[in-house]
């Protein structure tokens, strides 16, 4: 009787686990995890905040909350493009701070079984990596697991950083 | 349901403290007041048996107890400062295992010890009781009312009946049909006291049962004296009362009855704070307006600090989708008059809708002042230093957030106050200062702001002291002669700052004002300390009132937006080339009407795309921040109005110069500038 129940309490959890929302950056695909994603929102006007870092676009205006938001390509180190009617916040919630990432496309839901995830390697593109916690095998493409975690840390650090 | 529980008997032990400390300092237990420590004591007991906290459950079992007593037996004489002890480390013990509760550590503390102690002091109540509950038995049989509790007055002079003083007994019966015996009983016991003492008068409880009345009616209303004064004189005296039918009048020349009278007072007079009916009715008075939190606290209720948020916010968007639909750009040039009437409407019932959704959060800082009497009292006590408290203005609101900041800051100061500033008794009378030393927390609205003082008569704060031992651990940022007396003053606040040669219970090690600029600081306010030499010292913290909604004009810079609280602006104009000087640093400097001022190119600061350039052609807003002045230079005023504060998210780096942001009518975000970080 109580392995039934077990059972249930581990199907109940699974609703969200190994499920990662994907979206598009230049030519590659990333995924955060389901759980950290609160919704998507089409670009809208950002009101820019002078002294934060050049990542940080600035803040929006999200049903009464003000909301930070980071431009991913230029957390990456990529080139900033201008923004098109694809452009999208994806608001995500990290141990109560919310933050929107600036993204090009949304692509898709998606499920990646523990097992398709593998370390990633240690390359020397230096930077990026920190943000990437594994690569996820889909089919034969390959997405980038972001960890939302460092996303926050990182501006501590950083800040840290260019004080020194 | 721990949450609950944990809240629930926070609450219920803050009141109890109230209860026993102003039962202490009126020197008198009213039965309002035992019954509310009796309730207080029965739900904690109920509680935390519930939860199985039975260490808490016992503890409050043998307070009960002992209260169950006091209101059964009126005992005498009560030593209210041994009551509120005894009370009062059981209020300690019982806090203390709440905090272990709630963070979440076992509430592992053995009551042993206080229950023993609570039970000791109850049987050597019971013991003194003993006596006179037997005489008092005696006089009962005498007496033909039902066996109602006999109160004694005794005259503050407290003399031995001389000669020609005589015991009187009286019987008044008034007349049928007047109404109202009781209080026409009490009258007469009120004026004889002018002359007379050691009144006794059944039914005694004239003022609240109204079964007196009866008793009055059927009885007569019974009162034995002694007063100087023949028995014409008494008799004069009661039938000058009106309505009085018929009066029975005796001398009490019975040695024995009369002896039994004084001792009875004896006993008393012995007790330390005893207090008479005289005394209670005033205290049962004050008793009542305490009991105002008791009575206004049924009609509260309490609501989850989340939901009140989410309140507030939703109030905020309204306020704006109102603006948004009424100054819609589509209706502009429309004749709508209908249209406009109820736009109107809808804007006052929105603006009043805000304004209260805005008090709710604000909390009376009353309960936050009130906890201090309890610090006084018990510092007073370990430092033998007579200090009284003054409250003023108590009733002023603050913002919830603010009151859970402000406690611990306060509490430093007033312990400051007590510890260094309050000199010993001896002292302040070598001075020629008030043996009694006096402590002052005041509260008043100023503008945007809430001002609280805490002002002492102490021995002020050694400037020299204060500057050499800065000098020693190296703080001096300024040649000492620059440095004011409020700057040298403001070095107490640095943290492990203290004067002081060896630390103490109480203070010493330099935290505590440390502490008390955090806290501040965190609710957006600031602190500033003034004192002379042998007179006193005064600390004054500033905090803003709400820091939801202020007045703001609203400016663009760029493809920014600003705002400018409007309480920060001295003017607004447009300058002409003529009044623009540029000094060897190439800083821009206005001359206008004779002083001159810097001026700040939010562009550069901000490094925002510039619109407009030249000096002349954008708007000048001219803003003051501590007597400081300085000119900012912006693209165009848009407008002015009442805006909603929301805080930078944490995630966000702090700026210099601005404070928060806010959303305008359009959905857009304005940023919130800080006078005091822009002047410097």
């Amino acid at each position: 009787m109580s392995e039934l129940i077990e059972k249930d309490m581990e199907q109940e959890e699974d609703t969200q686990k190994d499920k990662y929302l994907t979206f598009l950056l230049e030519k590659d695909y990333y995924g955060i995890e389901i759980k950290y994603v609160t919704e998507i929102i089409g670009i809208q006007t950002i009101t820019g905040v002078p002294g934060q870092a050049e990542y940080v676009k600035g803040i929006i205006n999200l049903r009464g909350r003000i909301i930070p938001v980071v431009d991913v390509r230029l957390l990456f180190k990529k080139e900033e493009v201008a923004y098109n009617d694809r452009t999208c916040i994806v608001v995500v919630d990290i141990r109560e701070v919310s933050i929107g990432l600036i993204v090009d496309s949304v692509s898709e839901v998606i499920s990646i079984p523990e097992n398709d995830v593998v370390p990633p390697p240690q390359l020397n593109k230096g930077f990026q990596n920190k943000y990437v916690k594994g690569i996820g095998k889909v089919g034969n493409d390959v997405k980038l697991v972001l960890d939302c975690e460092r996303i926050l840390d990182n501006d501590e650090l950083e800040s840290i950083s260019s004080v020194i | 349901m721990l949450e609950m529980f944990i809240f629930e008997t926070t609450q219920l032990l803050e009141q109890l403290e109230q209860e026993i400390i102003s039962s202490e300092k009126s020197s008198c237990l009213v039965p309002s007041s035992i019954n509310e420590i009796f309730r207080i004591m029965h739900t904690i007991k109920g509680s935390s048996a519930m939860m199985l906290f039975n260490n808490i459950s016992t503890l409050a079992h043998s307070i009960e107890d002992l209260f169950y007593f006091i209101r059964e037996n009126h005992p005498r004489e009560i030593d209210f400062c041994k009551l509120s002890d005894v009370v009062l480390e059981g209020i300690d013990f019982i806090k203390k295992e709440v905090s272990k509760i709630e963070s979440g550590k076992e509430a592992d503390g053995s009551s042993f010890v206080l229950i023993a102690k609570i039970k000791e002091y109850l049987s050597q109540l019971k013991n003194i009781d003993g006596s006179p509950k037997a005489s008092e038995q005696e006089q009962k049989e005498e007496s033909t009312q039902k066996p109602n509790e006999q109160r004694f007055y005794i005259s503050s002079q407290k003399k031995e009946s001389p000669s020609n003083r005589n015991f009187f007994r009286a019987t008044v019966f008034f007349e049928e049909d007047c109404g109202m015996e009781n209080i026409r009983a009490f009258s007469i016991v009120h004026e004889m006291k002018e002359f007379a003492d050691y009144i006794v008068y059944t039914p005694s409880d004239l003022m609240d049962n109204e079964e007196s009345v009866e008793t009055i009616r059927e009885n007569g209303f019974c009162v034995t004296f002694n007063a100087a004064g023949t028995f014409e004189d008494m008799k004069d005296f009661f039938m000058r009362t009106f309505f009085i039918k018929d009066l029975q009048l005796e001398e009490i020349q019975d040695e024995e009855k009369i002896k039994n009278l004084k001792r009875k007072k004896e006993i008393i007079l012995e007790g330390q704070n005893y207090t008479n009916t005289y005394t209670q009715n005033e205290s049962e008075k004050n008793a009542e307006q305490d009991s105002h939190t008791a009575v206004s606290k049924q009609n509260m209720i309490s609501v989850n600090v989340p939901k009140l948020d989410k309140l507030m916010d939703l109030v905020g968007e309204l306020v704006i989708s109102e603006a948004m639909v009424t100054q819609n750009p589509e209706l502009q040039g429309l004749q709508l008059n209908g249209f406009y009437k109820a736009a109107r409407q809808l804007k006052k019932i929105t603006d009043e809708l805000q304004d209260i959704v805005m008090s709710i959060r604000m909390v009376p800082l009353y309960m936050t002042f009130q906890k201090m009497n309890r610090i006084i009292r018990d510092m007073s006590k370990k430092l033998n230093k007579e200090v009284k408290l003054e409250i003023i203005g108590e009733e002023t609101e603050v913002d919830k957030n603010i009151i859970e900041h402000i406690s611990d800051p306060l509490m430093h100061l007033i312990r400051n106050s007590i510890d260094h500033g309050i000199e010993s008794s001896q002292e302040r009378i070598q001075k020629g200062k008030p043996e009694i030393g006096h402590i002052t927390l005041e509260a008043k609205n100023a503008g945007g702001e809430v001002l609280i003082f805490v002002k002492d008569d102490g021995r002020g704060l050694d400037r020299n002291k204060i500057l050499n031992k800065a000098r020693d651990n190296g703080l001096l940022n300024k040649p000492e002669n620059e440095l004011t007396d409020r700057e040298i003053f403001s070095f107490i606040f640095l943290p492990g700052f203290s004067t002081k040669e060896s630390v103490t219970e109480f203070s010493g090690r330099g935290v505590g004002m440390d502490v008390a600029t955090k806290n501040i600081e965190a609710v957006g306010g600031s602190i500033v300390i003034d004192s002379k030499p042998e007179q006193g010292t005064i600390v004054t913290i500033k905090i803003p009132l709400t820091l939801a909604i202020i007045d703001g004009m609203t400016i663009k810079a760029g493809a920014s937006r600003f705002t400018i609280p409007t309480n920060t602006i001295k003017e607004s104009f447009r300058v002409s080339r003529e009044n623009v000087i540029v000094d060897a640093d190439n800083n821009e400097i206005i001359m206008v009407r004779g002083e001159c001022y810097p001026v700040l190119r939010l562009h550069q600061i901000y490094n925002l795309g510039a619109k407009t350039t030249c000096l002349n052609e954008g708007i000048i807003v001219m803003i003051e921040n501590d007597s400081r002045r300085a000119c900012i230079f912006a693209d165009e005023l848009i407008g002015e109005q009442q805006v909603v504060v929301k805080a930078l998210p944490n995630y966000l780096k702090k700026v210099s110069g601005i404070s928060g942001c806010t959303l305008l009518g359009d959905g857009g975000i304005s940023l919130i500038m800080d006078g005091s970080d822009l002047l410097g």
